[in-house]
């Protein structure tokens, strides 16, 4: 008799819906900003995101695993961070950094929320924000990412996923690795 | 005065949470920080604090090990503990609840929501 492992399934409309709904719900409640989802992206092998500015990554882990990111122009980061903290940023510095991982937090965390009801317990890492010009995200797995583009005035802002079932049935969440951002120059 | 101690790797979290306690009528006195478990249990070492709030998620030490630890220690068991967390299903708020959580706020958050929990104690 041969052992099976049952897969069970997220699709794609329900990555979807759960990333609109949880970028919504922080927008309302911690940002007091409108958003509006403005596009569904179509699976694709690399993260969209503007040519420079910010991409805060996260990682996931469970009987599903992969990534979320959230990405937008360093502009709209100064005007989120602003908003978030009520203090003026005019550039890109350590709290907009940090702003921007904990808003990454809240949304991928609230997705993941939703789709454990679907497969359960996952675990997730400590974001990682990356500020700079001219840079591409890919995943080193061949999973394709999904995700949606939002607007808030002339800003966009894009958050996605790439998930996947994992193929290590014994893997379990586990807590968050340490990690420290790096300093800007 | 209620000495707080918050308890969050995000320190732009830790911000708003201290303008969020400002803002209730609760008299506030000094507000300590700690990135994680492990730097909490050691702030509480030199300083006594009369309400914690912490996030679940966290490197080296997370919120419920932390909440494991604190509940252990007689001089620290009744200090009430809030979360604030992210981690928002029924089985990890009914763990943290099991192991003496006094609330649970789920990020993202209301001011409101928070200083509902927090009438809730003073």
């Amino acid at each position: 008799m041969t052992d099976t492992i049952e897969v069970k399934l997220i699709s794609t409309a329900d990555i979807i819906a759960a990333i609109k709904a949880s970028t919504e719900d922080l927008f309302s409640t911690m940002l007091s900003m409108e958003i509006t989802s403005s596009e569904t992206l179509a699976p694709q092998a690399v993260v969209s995101a503007p040519a420079s500015g910010i991409i805060s990554l996260i990682g996931l882990a469970g009987s599903w695993a992969g990534t979320g990111s959230l990405a937008c122009t360093g502009d709209f980061a100064c005007k989120l961070s602003s908003q978030f903290l009520m203090a003026e940023y005019p550039e890109v510095n350590e709290d907009v950094l940090d702003a921007v991982a904990e808003f990454t937090n809240m949304i991928i965390g609230n997705v993941k929320n939703a789709l454990e009801e679907k497969v359960g317990e996952m675990g997730l890492s400590t974001p990682t924000v990356i500020f700079g010009r001219d840079f591409q995200t890919r995943s080193a797995r061949t999973h394709e990412w999904v995700g949606v583009r939002f607007t808030s005035g002339e800003h966009e802002m894009f958050v996605q996923m790439c998930l996947a079932p994992n193929p290590d049935p014994g893997a379990v969440k586990g807590i968050r690795p340490g990690y420290q951002f790096p300093a800007l120059g | 005065m209620l000495d707080v101690l918050i308890v969050d790797d995000s320190a732009a979290i830790r911000k708003i949470l201290q303008r969020v306690l400002r803002q209730t009528e609760i008299p506030m006195g000094d507000f300590l920080e700690a990135g994680d478990g492990r730097e909490a249990l050691e702030v509480l070492k030199t300083h006594s604090v009369r309400l914690i709030l912490s996030d679940i998620n966290m490197p080296n030490m997370d919120g419920l090990e932390f909440l494991k630890n604190l509940k252990s220690n007689e001089s620290w068991a009744k200090i009430p503990v809030i979360m604030v967390s992210t981690e928002g299903s029924q089985a990890k708020v009914l763990e943290a609840v099991e192991l003496g959580a006094a609330g649970y706020v789920k990020k993202p958050f209301t001011a409101e929501q928070l200083k509902e929990k927090l009438t809730a104690l003073y």
